[in-house]
């Protein structure tokens, strides 16, 4: 297992390593630049500027002096917001937006598997039916519009919870913004989770477990959810990169004081090395819960750890 | 009565599909006597497997069973399943037709085994594991205690199936149901195979069902036998007699299509015609159209299973010695 794991490790780094590069010089190929404005720099002070940042330099110059930053861990200047460093920018707004989707990670998953657990035993009776339909809508409306009529029912006619802005501490600004980001994660995990359940139960090994009078709950519990589990595990990795990089914009949606407003901000004024310095945090972060991922994956399914 | 450990009346099984429903199984009766071995014999979709699954409460959600089937003093036809779950894996047991998917692939072995002493038995986790190395060395399983720790597909098929064995006899059941549990393997491991049936079966005193479409396996290992066609029990009776002097067209049409058996055939004689659909079984008797002693009776009423000397009954109007004319 341990072996397996280093395995996975060493793979995903040069992953990370193209996923940076290729990063890097698509966000060079769209048009406009960090300095473009309406009213333009004086071209002595933009000479000043650019080079300050590098950008006088032939691109590839660029790239190598980027890479060899990220490698002492330096990621540069913010090119927006002057005074800070791309670094300390993130370590200001990383906090809440990872707890914020972690948090409708966690919660999210755990709803989709169960939920997809009842439908599945409930097939075809009106638990199953219920559910059917909320998935629907979590799966067919998008975060955005979700956030706008949560915001109205809850925030402004009902008044239960604030609509929006952040209160530090108050979990009660942070059910709507969870709520929103949890919705289409739970109702993916659901779906699966039902379907893969529906067929666990019908499976051969199942009726052999019934067979040996275990009882309907032991059955379930020990024979098959584990298996049921597999197909929802391998999403878990891609929704994850979903709900993070929703949460993005949730954060802009509700006014929450994440990563999200500073890097909405940098993609729309070209800031070079923000975007990529949160893109990188990002993906590095994908690939560990990746591997997490992998490896509860290997757990699940005895067959994957040998080959 | 009280030397038959299991009694089944008038067992039916019916699957409902959109707008009509299907009989796989109709009026089936039979008695399975302490420590012997019925075998259970007919072609694909005959209801063999669903008779007793249906008798198990393993069938399809849209499956039901009606009839009795009476284990000791108790009726296991329509109880519910938290009470059918005293006797299932106790005292009644099943092993299944594809030992490659009956076995949970996320578990190890003894994972699967234990779990049947320390629910039925009451064993703590210890003393259950140490009783499934046991058996497992029992079913003839080398280095039981490291192949406790493998999961499924670390072991060949017929492995799998000598674990389903030993998984099936852990408590020692009075009755031990096998569907086609050779089909799937090897023809050098199914004789092996048999034989450790046979020797477990006596040793425990268990009473076995034997379902098979291959009259060899019964020839090897059976006391009686039930032929099916349809969804029904055509003839039973003590397997000598019904290998020497079968009295219903059907069965001899078996005989003469199963090698080894065919001797007194010059050559291998497949039945002619198809299995019968379910949903559109023939008027009179279901086996007429490929019946070669069919005559105007067999098209207009369906024969009833009736008695024919000694432990023996057949569904077929025919008096006549079958032996004479050549099956169609
Ligand atoms: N869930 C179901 N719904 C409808 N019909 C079914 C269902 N399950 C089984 N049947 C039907 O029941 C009939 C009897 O099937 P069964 O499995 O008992 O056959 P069998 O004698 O065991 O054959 P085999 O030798 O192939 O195992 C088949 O014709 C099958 O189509
Ligand atoms: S009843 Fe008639 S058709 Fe049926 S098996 Fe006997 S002889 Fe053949
Ligand atoms: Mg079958």
């Amino acid at each position: 297992m341990l072996r397996y794991a280093t395995r996975r490790v060493l793979s995903a780094l040069p992953i990370a390593f193209i996923a940076v590069t290729v990063c890097f010089f698509i966000l060079r190929a769209a048009p406009g630049g960090p300095f473009d404005s309406d009213r333009p720099l004086p071209p002595e002070v933009l000479a000043n500027v650019r080079a300050y940042y590098n950008l006088d330099q032939p691109l590839f110059m660029q790239y190598l002096l980027y890479i060899g930053g990220v490698l002492r861990g330096d990621l540069g200047p913010s090119m927006s917001s002057y005074d800070f460093s791309v670094s300390e920018l993130m370590a200001i707004g990383m906090p809440f937006s990872l707890q914020l989707g972690l948090t409708a990670f966690v919660i999210a998953t755990a709803i989709g598997v169960i939920t997809g657990m009842i439908a599945a035993v409930y097939k075809n009776k009106w638990p199953d039916y219920m559910l059917v339909l909320v998935v629907m809508i979590g799966v067919i409306v998008p975060n955005f519009l979700i956030g706008a009529l949560l915001q109205l029912w809850f925030g402004v006619y009902l008044r239960w919870l604030p609509a929006g802005g952040w209160v530090p501490g108050s979990w009660a600004h942070l059910v709507l913004p969870v709520a929103v980001l949890s919705w289409a994660h739970a109702a993916r995990i659901s779906r699966l989770m039902r379907g893969s359940m529906i067929e666990t139960l019908g499976t051969n090994y199942v009726r052999t477990a019934r067979s040996k009078g275990l009882g309907e709950r032991l059955v379930l519990a020990r024979h098959a959810i584990k298996p049921a589990l597999i197909p929802v595990v391998s999403y878990l990795g891609p929704g994850l990169s979903y709900l993070l990089t929703g949460s993005l914009v949730v954060e802009q949606i509700f006014g929450l004081p994440g990563i999200g407003r500073y890097f909405i901000q940098a993609a729309l004024n070209r800031d070079y090395g923000m975007v990529l310095g949160t893109t990188l945090f990002y993906m590095l972060l994908i690939i560990a819960l990746n591997l997490i991922v992998d490896l509860v994956y290997a757990w699940l399914d005895p067959k994957v750890r040998y080959r | 009565m009280s030397d038959y450990v299991l009694s089944i009346q008038d067992l039916s099984v019916t699957f409902a599909l959109h707008d009509t429903e299907v009989q796989a199984v109709r009026e089936m009766n039979f008695d399975l006597r302490a420590g012997e071995t019925l075998a259970v014999v007919g072609e694909s979709g005959s209801g063999k497997s669903q008779a007793f699954l249906g008798i198990m409460g393993l069938l399809a959600k849209n499956g039901r069973a009606t009839g009795k089937a009476v284990l000791g003093d108790v009726n296991l036809l329509g109880m519910a399943p938290s009470r059918l779950d005293a006797y299932r894996g106790k005292d009644i047991a099943m092993i299944f037709q594809d030992p490659m998917t009956s076995l949970n692939p996320s578990l190890k072995i003894k994972t699967q085994l234990s779990e049947v002493l320390v629910k039925h038995r009451g064993f703590d986790t210890r003393k259950a594991e140490m009783t499934t190395i046991e058996m497992l060395e029992r079913v003839g399983i080398p280095e039981p205690a490291k192949r406790a720790n493998a999961y499924p597909h670390e072991m060949s098929g017929g492995m799998r199936q000598r674990v389903m064995i030993a998984m099936a006899l852990l408590c020692q059941p009075k009755i031990l149901i096998a569907d086609e549990p050779t089909t799937a393997l090897d023809v050098t491991v199914q004789a092996q195979m048999l034989d450790l049936f046979k020797t477990l079966t006596e040793d425990f005193g268990t009473s076995l069902v034997m379902i098979t479409h291959d009259l060899g396996v019964v020839a090897g290992v059976a006391d009686r036998m039930m032929v099916m066609y349809g969804g029904r029990a055509v003839e039973k009776g003590k397997v000598d007699d019904l290998f020497y002097d079968p009295r219903h067209p059907y069965t001899l049409g078996l005989l003469h299509s199963t090698p080894h058996i065919a001797h007194r055939a010059a050559r291998l004689d497949p039945i002619q015609g198809l299995p019968p659909s379910l949903e559109h079984l023939p008027k009179g008797c279901s086996f007429n159209p490929r019946c070669a002693f069919c005559f105007d009776r067999c098209l207009e009423e369906r024969p009833p299973l009736t008695p024919v000397g000694d432990e023996r009954e057949k569904a077929c109007f025919f008096e006549g010695p079958l032996q004479s004319k050549k099956v169609a």
